[in-house]
């Protein structure tokens, strides 16, 4: 039963099967740090177990995650760090999920964002996936459950997703193992910087809010000229985030 | 140089922060979702979807329907019970056969061929083998019944209709709605209930959960309540009707549980934890069919044998407690006597005995003790004979002799029922005390959490001892 390959690429030879090695939680010296986000229920832990060979136990509600799981994976001799993050429905709020999910991605600098999605529910998860790239540039949208979309006869044109988001993005069904050898493909891709992101920004801010902005990352990016996100750190500023402002004295975040 | 002049970057956040006004967040939210909707116009084509939601949406019109949501949930929860306390009884009989009955004499025989010392092997055999065996064997079958089947609804997408039906009950009562959560998951292990209130956002709701989440009756509180129904309340009425009155009463323990949790989270709510309730947009999860035989393998990895392995680790060393308490002898009464005795007095204004209060010190590190150790306490204070020796856990063949024991140290159906009820309203055991100290960070709430259910229980059981009394 074993031998039976899961999905197409399994057996085609632009898929290094042979390459992947799942550690479970042997994370000690690895390359890169992929981290896994997305709403609640939207099966990131069957990503995670998917890639990592753990079986974190998995539920149908929202919220079973509340701490963070780590575990690891290996492909093409290059070891990959990976976190799975408690799902939260944005960035925005001051619970602790959302705190711990909100602090890796700035803090933690993962190499990788992993953001998963419930293809049938998109443009709601949307919503945290636009906040994710407001933080972070590399990022590949997952796009989950893709059996279920398909069975509520949704059609998702991945390429058009993929361009307006300036992300990659694979429709997986990770229940099945579907479309999870692409998923580590692209990941792979994103952390030897073979694919480049043009990760979208918010637009459609109200003129008063986005001249804000404006105004006061110019003065961030004055004094942290490395820094690609000073427009999240300046939302979060406006928003007086007590940790940012603490970090914006140390500049962890760079 | 490390920390850098960053004072002007914040004092021009206060004053933009000023200038832009109260709706920042609000319009910020907007235009996210604004931005979403674009995106999703571009790239998804809806067909003909009406089929499965029409299927989703019919289980939920029942499930949380008002008339049907709270007696189907009594029902499903009936039927677990159900299924836990029929299905664990053959394992549960067979595994006591081989740990106690042919284990036991075998590793006593072993012990006297090395010419280990009595008091070694008293100890480490009766005492720490014999709680390690009565717990494997009581608690391995039942759990590995009750935490599939509560996986299986849990993967099912149950649960969160759960919340939603209890929902507006919390809000009235001061709390989080999604504490419903927090309380499925303290029926099965309250230490797991008290992590899982992170979900919670407000840390006022958060304690509230914290601190009620004991009055959900726990794993190691299950047994207890069935021997006890089944023994003396199934007794109660026609033969017939017995496993039902002992199934209804064990339920109405569990029930009377969420009333406790509702109402102190109503009086904290009231008090000490003023405030206001905040609301939460709870999605309902499309039905999924479990992934059958995985989700059975992760609930007995994860949650059973976890769950198990602590019981162990805690019942090894009150084992040897009970075995050294009832072996040590202040003048010539050994030290269980002696506190069974000076706890007599105030066990019997609670309907209850010296027995039962000290069992219950004993047994602090893991609830599912309670039940052998008052046995062995009880067989020691009466001196009728049964069991294996001074200070040595047993279990009994048969529910009959388990029931003689009790009657014969002087249990009535109202000491039935306060033990019942007392199992409910007690300090949570250390490993949730820890627990909750380590979520809390505070020792006060800590203790708030640990003495509460304890006092709540001390007035119970005295009301209805007194009131029983009365009419009786």
């Amino acid at each position: 039963m074993e031998k039976q390959p899961h999905s197409a690429c399994d057996t085609c030879s632009h898929f290094n099967a042979d390459g992947l090695k799942k550690l479970g939680v042997q994370i000690a010296d690895f390359d890169f740090v992929v981290a896994l986000a997305g709403n609640p229920n939207t099966g990131k832990s069957t990503v995670f177990n998917a890639l990592t060979g753990l079986r974190q136990h998995t539920g149908n509600w929202p919220g079973k995650t509340v701490t963070r799981a780590e575990g690891a994976f290996e492909y093409d001799k290059q070891k990959y760090k990976l976190i799975d993050l408690p799902g939260t429905y944005s960035l925005l709020s001051t619970s602790e999920d959302e705190e711990v999910a909100r602090n890796f991605i700035l803090f933690g600098k993962p190499t990788v964002t992993v953001i998963v999605v419930d293809a049938s529910r998109l443009e709601r998860n949307l919503n945290l996936a636009l906040q994710i790239l407001e933080i972070t540039d590399n990022a590949v949208l997952c796009l989950n459950l893709m059996d279920e979309a398909n069975r509520n006869q949704i059609e998702i044109d991945t390429r058009a997703l993929s361009r307006d988001l300036g992300i990659p993005v694979v429709a997986t069904s990770a229940r099945h193992k579907e479309g999870i050898p692409e998923l580590i493909q692209t990941i792979s891709e994103l952390a030897n910087n073979k694919i480049q992101c043009t990760p979208r920004k918010i637009k459609n801010i109200p003129q008063n809010i986005s001249k804000a902005v404006q105004e006061l990352s110019a003065s961030i990016e004055k004094e942290y000229p490395e820094i690609s996100n000073s427009r999240w750190i300046a939302l979060r500023l406006l928003e007086g985030d007590t940790q940012i402002v603490e970090a914006l004295k140390t500049g962890t975040f760079i | 140089m490390q920390e850098k002049n960053v004072a002007h970057i914040i004092a021009l956040s206060k004053e933009l922060r000023w200038q832009i006004g109260d709706d920042f967040h609000d319009s910020l939210a907007e235009s996210i979702y604004a931005d979403a909707s674009k995106i999703v116009e571009g790239s998804v084509t809806k067909g003909d979807q009406k089929s499965s939601f029409r299927i989703d949406s019919k289980i939920d019109k029942i499930v949380t329907s008002k008339i049907w949501g709270f007696p189907l949930m009594l029902f499903i929860l009936g039927v677990v019970l159900w299924l836990t306390i029929i299905g664990a009884n053959y394992p549960s009989g067979m595994l006591a056969q081989l740990l106690l009955d042919t284990c036991h004499p075998l590793l006593k025989e072993g012990a006297s061929a090395i010419g280990l010392p009595w008091w070694l092997d008293g100890f480490l055999i009766d005492g720490v083998y014999l709680a390690v065996a009565w717990v494997i064997a009581v608690m391995l079958p039942p759990m590995a019944i009750f935490f599939p089947l509560f996986t299986l609804l849990e993967d099912f997408g149950y649960l969160p209709r759960v919340a939603f039906n209890m929902d507006h009950l919390f809000k009235k009562s001061g709390a989080h709605g999604k504490q419903a959560l927090t309380m499925s998951m303290g029926f099965g292990c309250n230490a797991a209930g008290v992590v899982a209130t992170r979900i919670i956002d407000s840390p006022r709701e958060r304690l509230i959960a914290i601190i009620t989440n004991n009055f959900s009756l726990c794993n190691g509180r299950w047994p207890t309540q069935i021997l006890l129904a089944t023994i003396f309340i199934g007794a109660v009425v026609p033969s017939t009707y017995s496993s039902l009155a002992s199934l209804s009463a064990v339920i109405g323990i569990a029930v009377l549980g969420i009333f406790f949790m509702f109402f102190f989270s109503w009086a904290l709510s009231r008090t000490v934890l003023k405030g206001e309730v905040s609301t939460f947009n709870l999605e309902l999860p499309p039905y999924r069919p479990p992934v059958f035989w995985k989700t059975i393998y992760t609930s007995l990895i994860d949650r059973t044998l976890i769950v198990l392995w602590r019981a162990i680790i805690f019942a090894a060393p009150a084992g040897a407690v009970i075995w050294l308490i009832s072996n040590i002898y202040i003048g010539d009464e050994s030290i269980a006597l002696w506190a069974i005795h000076s706890l007599d007095g105030f066990g019997f204004l609670l309907g209850l005995n010296g027995v039962v209060l000290l069992a219950y010190i004993v047994a602090i590190p893991a609830n599912e003790i309670v039940i052998p150790t008052i046995l062995m306490l009880t067989v020691m204070a009466t001196g009728i004979p049964g069991g294996e020796g001074v200070g040595v856990m047993f279990e009994l063949d048969s529910v009959t002799a388990t029931a003689d024991i009790l009657k014969a140290g002087g249990w009535t159906l109202l000491t039935a029922v306060n033990v019942m009820l007392f199992s409910l309203l007690h300090n949570p055991c250390s490993t949730t005390i820890y627990t909750i100290y380590k979520e809390t960070n505070s020792a006060k709430w800590t203790i708030v959490a640990s003495v509460l259910p304890v006092v709540a229980g001390f007035v119970i059981t005295f009301l209805v001892a007194q009131i029983w009394r009365i009419l009786g």
